[in-house]
């Protein structure tokens, strides 16, 4: 069906424009059909490099345009024997807006819709459209694309997370994570008057820098740390809510907080690498965060 | 799946011939669809020769299981050889590396000094000066610099990371600075170990250093 889908329906998909009107007519991409290459897959295969498949170019070219060279990073749950490869696209950036999200929904809608990514709300506040943009994580929303057109941008899926299809990463695991953390307010008691939990404006205070968290996952997939054990270690964005909730005035549980952390793994798999607080595109920091936990686990 | 299509076929039929049906043919033809066991077929990857698909009925609880199958074929995406190499993770395998060459070092020269009797090798701080003095200047000070480098970066590095045990120093900006403060620092320090000192052996000419040192052990032993 995979196969069919790709080469078959292309191909057929390139004859049929001629009966359309010019007004409904798309171009679609001419995708090589991959060569049979028949290796299995396994985690520690590198893509396929640039040079070695085939580049799509801008639809349209105009003699002005500025044209800029994108890798991307390629991988479909259709055909799983077939390895990751970095596909290249030029695009004229004269008709491409400024962001790398820009860039990626013009290659979808114009040049080759089978191209996969998470994005929303296009303005940093969701957090979907992670992931690692020549070499650093971010969100392809809030990342302007380098005018230097003799750089070519490289676009990869979030580092060391299990590839759903092309830059769309499998989230699964850092989702339970969150969850394992109770990221609620835990009270048992009711406030003296029975009327809302409140706290005074130096208590709220300490939670700015935690609640602007957008749960991304920038920072957790930057932290080497959270590469080789991220089936135990929580990672830097999930301690970052943890601590949201130990600097919490209002919440009653933070001992049995501090006891689910007080592990070998849990938070002490932080080795102070600070890639998370480098990288995170909201400009927090979780590194900061991780060590204020440290220190009150350890002044307890 | 075809009695299906049929079902909601007629129904549509159905609905064209009596629009006043409209409000309720739709719930009718989910029902309809709902009354029925579902089953799902599931693609298989034809082969070359084949030009259709094959497909194959799979009940709604097979999905995990094909969901797991599908699992076990996911590549994991690229990271230690993608990365922009930055100050903060450089720094951190740096520190481990030299950690683990100094004090696996330290294992393997005192593990060797133990059995050395035994294996007639000869490892004494004599022996191993008498070796060391027949270098010349350059490889002296090369070997040295290679040894103490690792020494003067780690334990650099781990002040840095004894002030970030306090909570402090954690900006972007201060981890840069601190970590070229601390590149710096280990290669002026490790050079100031390895080189400094070189001159006045040479003055005194060859061989004057380690007769003394000789001496010095002899007494010592004594």
């Amino acid at each position: 069906m995979a196969a069919l889908r790709s080469t078959t329906s292309r191909l057929l998909a390139t004859t049929r424009p001629s009966t359309l009107s010019p007004f409904l007519r798309r171009t679609y991409a001419t995708v090589d059909p991959v060569s049979n290459l028949g290796e299995a897959m396994s985690a520690t295969q590198s893509p396929v490099s640039p040079k070695h498949t085939p580049t799509i170019n801008e639809p349209a070219q105009s003699p002005e345009a500025r044209t800029k060279t994108f890798h991307i990073y390629r991988w479909s749950p259709d055909t799983p024997t077939e390895k990751p490869k970095m596909q290249s696209y030029t695009l004229d950036l004269n008709k491409t807006g400024p962001m790398m999200l820009d860039a990626l929904i013009r290659i979808k809608n114009e040049v080759d819709p089978t191209l996969t990514f998470r994005r929303s709300c296009r303005e940093g506040i969701c957090g979907s459209c992670a992931m690692n943009i020549d070499g650093v994580n971010t969100l392809a929303c809030l990342c302007r694309i380098p005018t230097n057109t003799s750089h070519e941008a490289r676009i990869y899926p979030l580092p060391h997370t299990y590839v759903v299809k092309d830059l769309v990463p499998d989230l699964t695991q850092f989702y339970k994570q969150y969850k394992s953390i109770k990221p609620y307010l835990q009270r048992d008691t009711k406030t003296e008057d029975g009327l809302e939990n409140r706290q005074s404006p130096s208590e709220r205070k300490k939670l700015d820098g935690l609640y602007e968290c957008i749960l991304c996952a920038c920072c957790s997939t930057s932290c080497p740390s959270y590469w080789w054990n991220s089936a135990e270690y929580l990672g830097p964005a999930v301690l970052l809510q943890s601590y949201r909730w130990l600097a919490d005035s209002r919440d009653e549980h933070k001992i049995e907080r501090k006891e689910m952390l007080d592990n070998s793994m849990s938070l002490y798999r932080c080795h102070t690498i600070l890639n998370c607080s480098r990288t995170c595109p909201k400009g927090l920091n979780p590194g900061k965060a991780i060590a204020a936990i440290k220190k009150a686990m350890a002044f307890t | 799946m075809l009695a299906q299509r049929i079902t909601q076929h007629s129904a549509r039929r159905l609905l064209a011939q009596q629009p006043t049906l409209t409000r309720f043919t739709p719930p009718a033809a989910i029902a309809a669809s709902r009354l029925r066991p579902q089953t799902r077929h599931v693609a298989f990857q034809p082969s070359a020769t084949e030009p259709a698909a094959q497909t194959q009925p799979a009940k709604p609880s097979d999905a995990y299981a094909i969901l797991a199958a599908q699992r076990l074929n996911r590549p994991v995406s690229p990271h230690l050889s993608i990365y922009q190499p930055q100050m903060t993770w450089y720094a951190s395998i740096t520190n481990r590396i030299t950690g683990c060459a100094l004090s696996g070092g330290l294992y393997l020269f005192g593990a060797a000094y133990l059995v050395s009797p035994l294996l007639g090798w000869h490892l004494e701080s004599a022996a191993m000066a008498e070796w060391f003095g027949g270098f010349g200047a350059v490889t002296k000070g090369v070997v040295k610099f290679a040894v103490s480098w690792p020494f003067t970066f780690h334990s650099w590095n781990g002040i840095r990371h004894l002030v970030w045990d306090t909570g402090r120093e954690f900006g972007n900006r201060q981890v840069q600075v601190t970590g070229w403060i601390v590149v710096a620092l280990s290669v002026v320090s490790s050079a100031v170990l390895a080189f400094v000192g070189m001159g006045d052996g040479k003055s005194k000419g060859k061989g004057v250093d380690e007769e003394s040192w000789k001496g010095e052990f002899k007494s010592w032993k004594g």
